[in-house]
């Protein structure tokens, strides 16, 4: 009788935590949307989303998002003009022509890097990557969007790399021997027939790539230079939306405009990487089948 | 024989092109350790270790971060490892397929793709604010661990699932209840697999700074907290202050902190591969 409550005990937690799962989810969003509503009350959706200029301690204030989605627009899209040629190319190599050694070794590097924390490749990007790119580029300040995309992109790397290689590796093998029959050389079965088949797998791969880089927020707050202005080039100080949450949050009021306006950017920025982390999960599965 | 040759040709550009990109790729993996081990390993002294900081933080120590990172991976630990294990036995073991199972699995996709200043922003409200916890180590510690869950989950999963049919239904068969087959026959089996995950998870927790910002992270306190209702310095948070907020900060301070966390974040990196591998010896079957 004893171990029949106990047994009933222990799977009633075991349900519960699995409810819990779920609940963290609604409770983010639902969070989230109360405070972004708060400021709805006060100030217009219209103003919010399609207004030009992000001032918050000005008298009156405006927060109008269009420049810090640019800022994340336009360092993402940096970041992913380099990271996918270069994270696509390696993962072929790993997958396809490095021996077995080489492999090894090529993974745990790939493994090391994942395991670096974004404040430190912020911090690389303080005193060495941005004062190079400034002489090199001769630009006003190193502090810009392409040192984000530039760190971004190699933040991104590890998972373009590993799952673009786990869809590669899964493509079957008849598929490969195939074209050896038809006396195709390595290299041809790899870009006409293994590349093609695992397309999927590795479009799954570079949308979970710009979900990680648009939501990654020391690297930028450190060094895209924190400019809220409409960005026209690359090479100009830009701020993100996420900088903009962590940068302000620490100094307004809570309960203020100000405050219910950075909930309102963290929706915005929830429902963002919702959709394309949905859209990965997507294709995930697609390339299962 | 003019085109197999020339095929041959292509071939060995295109791999040589290949190489040359994992070259590019992990060349300045190897360079970034290789700077701030140089750099850095000059500034740490035993000093620099155990003291805490003074004069504004550019002189001492960093000791009081070292220790509120240890403790918000302690913290981090004790709420994620049961929730996380009870979840994964959940999905593995207890679940049909249905629409509550799809619905959690749906939710370890989506709390995998959070970016972190959510979970900081979320923490914030519901822990600091809405549960009265306070700037603290306890609002700290929950923050992280709702974020490293997601991978807990997965690796408990995946080692669960690695244990054979067969070990259940002998168990089942000798009379055994679901949750004495789980206990017993079940669990001591992925143990190692389950604790890689969460040591890999914990890692990546401890050098986590957006999630801390607003929810734990003290900007200067050469002391050390008191309760876990304190704040405390945290070694990632540190790194940001004194790399962008204090002005006139000398250089090999803050390579040395990089040094630091990097080093920790590796230790325990390592201590997850050596469990690996230690696992993959001892699995029999």
């Amino acid at each position: 009788m004893r171990r029949k409550i106990s047994e009933y005990g222990i799977e009633l937690c075991i349900k519960l935590s699995g409810i819990l799962v779920i609940a963290f989810v609604f409770l983010i969003f639902l969070f989230l949307l109360k405070d972004s509503l708060s400021l709805f009350g006060v100030y217009r959706l219209g103003a919010f989303l399609f207004g030009k200029n992000w001032l918050p301690v000005s008298e009156p204030a405006q927060f109008g998002i269009i420049p810090l989605l640019l800022g994340s627009v336009y360092v993402t899209v940096g970041a992913i003009i380099i990271c996918v040629p270069f994270g696509v190319g390696s993962a072929m190599f790993i997958a396809e022509v490095a021996p077995s050694f080489l492999k090894h070794v090529l993974k745990s590097l790939v493994e090391i890097l994942a395991s670096i924390p974004s404040v430190v490749l912020g911090f690389i990007g303080i005193v060495w990557l941005g004062p190079h790119l400034k002489d090199a580029l001769n630009l006003r300040t190193g502090m810009c969007g392409l040192t984000g995309s530039l760190l971004l992109a190699f933040m991104a790397l590890p998972t373009i790399i590993s799952i673009s290689e786990d869809a590669l590796v899964s493509v079957p093998k008849s598929f490969k021997e195939a074209a050896f029959g038809l006396g195709a050389t390595r290299w041809q079965a790899l870009w006409r027939i293994v590349l093609p088949s695992a397309s999927s797998g590795i479009i799954a791969a570079v949308m979970l790539g710009i979900g990680r880089v648009i939501g990654e927020t020391m690297v930028v707050m450190m060094v895209t230079g924190n400019a809220p202005v409409i960005p026209t080039s690359i090479l100009q100080p830009l701020r993100t939306l996420t900088a903009t949450i962590a940068g302000e949050m620490g100094e307004t009021v809570s309960g203020s405009e100000h405050y219910f306006a950075l909930f309102a950017v963290g929706l915005v920025l929830f429902i963002i990487t919702f959709l394309i982390n949905l859209s990965a999960d997507i294709c995930l599965h697609k390339a299962r089948r | 024989m003019n085109i197999s040759k020339a095929a041959g040709i292509r071939q060995k550009v295109a791999f040589v092109i290949l190489g040359c990109i994992a070259l590019v790729v992990v060349l300045p993996i190897i360079l970034t350790i290789i700077y701030i081990v140089k750099n850095g390993a000059g500034a740490i002294s035993w000093e620099f270790i155990t003291e805490a900081p003074r004069k504004g933080m550019k002189e001492g120590g960093i000791f009081p971060a070292i220790i509120g990172t240890i403790l918000l991976i302690i913290g981090t630990m004790l709420f994620s490892l049961p929730l996380g294990i009870l979840s994964a036995i959940y999905l593995v073991e207890y679940a049909r397929e249905n629409f509550f199972t799809r619905l959690i699995k749906l939710s370890v996709v989506n709390l995998s793709g959070i970016p972190s200043i959510i979970y900081g922003l979320f923490g914030f409200t519901m822990f600091v604010l809405f549960l009265r916890l306070g700037t603290s180590i306890l609002s700290g510690s929950l923050t992280l661990a709702i974020m490293s869950l997601p991978v807990i989950i997965t690796a408990s999963k995946e080692a669960l699932e690695s244990v054979p049919r067969s070990f259940r239904e002998i168990s089942f068969s000798l009379g055994a209840t679901k949750w004495q087959t789980v206990r017993y026959c079940v669990l001591p089996y992925s143990l190692p697999g389950i604790l890689t995950g969460t040591v890999l998870s914990l890692s990546r927790a401890a050098g986590e700074t957006a999630p801390i910002l607003f929810t734990v992270a003290a900007f200067y306190l050469p002391r050390l907290p008191h309760s876990v209702f304190d704040q405390v310095m945290a070694l990632p948070y540190h790194l940001y202050v004194i790399s962008t907020q204090v002005p006139n900060m000398p250089a090999k301070l803050k390579l040395a902190t990089a040094l630091v966390l990097i080093a920790l974040v590796f230790l325990m990196n390592l201590v997850s591969i050596v469990l690996r591998a230690h696992f993959r010896k001892r699995k029999q079957w």
